[in-house]
């Protein structure tokens, strides 16, 4: 008899610890998801929140020996921003990173919509699948292939370019230690990698354009080329732009690992980008503080670029899709 | 009406872009193929190394795999490949799955919590000094641990999941499965293409290790092969005096080292290829 009423009694009785018994039980319920949820958020936390904390070593004058804690801070706190902000470096960092990132973004863009309309104007499946097959490839190619290639093509003693250039009487070119031809080696060899990738998403937004619309088009007298500029454009455009302004979000990663892997020290003035950098002053030099600084400054202006072009991506969605 | 004609040239001209679209991407692999299999006495007669070879040799593969660095480089790759990828799925699916749950208490939160970190690290050197400071500075675990979660599979993983029939969990908690019953008996069987997909990314994208040997190993027996492989393009390359006591160009054992270590990836990603755009694809749309 005890057994049933037992509840009813805690449920009426204690009316204001209600709320937080019943959560306590849910969590209990739920405690085989949070065995679920625990390794992955232990990695989060100490690979990815615990450095958060140590951008503090940005604020002081980092000792190996000291550590994080017990390294006096900086006089000013503000110091190694200032050194950065003040020094020749600034102006040039920012410009290379900004430039590469631009014109990687442009001609990526440009160049994968050209290629999305080729296959998507092709009428030969096969001969689409196999064009698809081989242009994607490249995406999966590590940039040290990249880089590979690159000297295959563009070494001024042995790369196949230089060849024919020499052979036709002309001198070679040092496209990979040159400032005029280094940044559009690093444009160019990224957009080939990411050729065919890159036009997949269009691929997809392409062929969700109603078909009705060429048909009615083609009756109209509208060529291929004007159904191309009039109705499959017209169809990818808020996929373009979206894709554009969540590029804005990451503007400043103009691709950390290709550069670091391709460069040299006679591009540095055209190719140094903030990450290698800080990877040079940070890890090569030892200079952990004034790296992290400059680390948190683009992580910070990253955060703010991703947050208001997500906006407005979310701003403009509404209308676009 | 558009004149016949007009269309069929149309369609040439396609075709034509087409094949020349395929060939600027191959042409460059065969031509490095060519060059690590030209002999250096063809490379001699021509001036320079030509497109195709009247003979070929393997020599400089044979040169390579002498190397003792090579083959360790490649053990060490496949080690950090086969640990990377395991690793990835232990910890990304039952999160994944946890995540999807929408009755879980302080879901949003977590959500956010994983989520805020591709917006936003710590940056380079604080991951350098956790890195060092859970002990893994110059081991292979190295090029294991600090990306054993990549948030972007976690996303792709958990909208799957969220996808399944809620019906299907329903029944089968109903006759008495825990959560991990249902995970492991119902939503894993069901979610094994996409497994493959992140499994696949996960494969390739370890099997490019670099970065994280470059940050954190200084041991050179530990060096992965593409680093390997970058250190012998730099080394020979026109930059640094030339390794004359080689019989054959230093050119040609470079990209016999490119081959090596793209080898892999261009023979298997035929058979995978769908897997992967698909991946792609569920990753744009996400975002």
């Amino acid at each position: 008899m005890a057994l049933p009423s037992a509840p009813k009694a805690s449920r009426t009785g204690i009316q204001p610890g209600k709320k937080t018994t019943s959560l306590w039980k849910n969590l209990w319920s739920m405690r085989s998801l949070y065995l679920m949820l625990l390794p992955g958020i232990i990695y989060y936390v100490v690979y990815k929140y615990v450095p958060m904390y140590g951008v503090l070593i940005a604020f002081k004058d980092y000792d190996i020996l000291s550590g994080i804690v017990k390294s006096p801070w900086a006089d000013p706190w503000y110091k190694h921003f200032q050194f950065f902000f003040e020094s020749p470096y600034f102006n040039q960092l920012l410009t290379n990173t900004f430039l590469i990132s631009f014109y990687k973004t442009v001609w990526g863009t440009f160049l994968a919509i050209f290629v999305a309309v080729l296959i998507h104007e092709g009428r030969i499946p096969w001969l689409n699948r196999i064009v698809q097959t081989l242009s994607y490839m490249p995406h999966f190619l590590s940039y040290v292939i990249i880089y590979g290639i690159a000297i295959a093509f563009f070494s001024e003693t042995s790369g196949l370019i230089n060849r024919l250039i020499v052979e036709n009487g002309g001198s070679a070119i040092p496209f990979l230690s040159s400032e005029s031809y280094f940044r559009s080696v690093l444009v160019g060899t990224d957009v080939w990698k990411d050729l065919g990738w890159g036009a997949i998403v269009y691929l997809a937004a392409m062929s969700s354009i109603d078909s009705t619309l060429y048909e009615a088009a083609r009756i109209e007298g509208a060529g291929r080329l004007r159904r191309i500029w009039h109705i499959t454009l017209p169809g990818i455009r808020s996929v373009i732009i979206l894709l554009l302004v969540l590029k804005i979000g990451s503007v400043l990663d103009a691709g950390f690992e290709q550069i670091y892997i391709m460069y040299n020290v006679q591009v540095y003035p055209v190719a140094d980008i903030i990450d290698t950098w800080v990877y040079r002053v940070g890890l090569e030099q030892l200079n952990f503080s004034l790296a992290t600084a400059v680390g948190l400054f683009k992580s910070v202006i990253g955060l703010i670029l991703v947050y208001l072009s997500n906006k407005l991506a979310r701003k403009w969605g509404g209308n676009l899709w | 009406m558009v004149s016949r004609g007009s269309e069929r040239y149309f369609d040439i001209f396609i075709y034509v872009l087409l094949l020349l679209l395929a060939f600027i991407c191959v042409f460059p692999l065969l031509f490095v193929l060519s060059v690590s299999l030209t002999p250096y006495s063809e490379v001699l007669r021509n001036g320079g190394f030509i497109l195709i070879p009247k003979s070929i040799t393997f020599e400089a593969y044979k040169i390579l795999f002498g190397m003792e660095e090579i083959p360790r480089a490649f053990l060490v790759t496949i080690f950090v490949t086969v640990m990377s990828t395991a690793l990835n799925l232990i910890l990304t699916i039952p999160l994944a799955f946890a995540l999807s749950r929408k009755h879980l208490i302080g879901r949003g939160f977590f959500i956010f919590m994983i989520v805020f970190t591709m917006m936003f690290g710590g940056g380079l050197i604080p991951t350098y000094l956790v890195v060092q400071w859970t002990g893994l500075l110059n081991t292979v675990w190295a090029m294991i641990i600090p990306g054993a979660i990549s948030t972007w599979n976690v996303l792709i993983v958990k909208t799957f999941f969220e996808n399944l029939p809620e019906e299907l969990f329903e029944s089968a908690r109903i006759d008495g499965a825990g959560e991990f019953k249902v995970l492991s008996s119902i939503a894993l069987p069901l979610s094994i293409p996409v497994m493959v997909t992140i499994g696949l990314f996960c494969v390739v994208a370890s099997w490019n290790t670099f970065f994280s040997a470059i940050f954190y190993i200084t041991d050179n027996d530990l060096n992965p092969l593409q680093v390997i492989v970058r250190r012998l393009l730099v080394s020979t390359s026109e930059l640094d005096v030339g390794n004359t006591d080689v019989t054959l160009p230093t050119t040609t054992l470079q990209m016999a080292s490119v081959v090596m270590a793209s080898l892999p990836v261009i023979v298997v990603y035929p058979f995978v290829q769908k897997h992967l755009t698909k991946g792609m694809l569920v990753g744009a749309l996400k975002g």
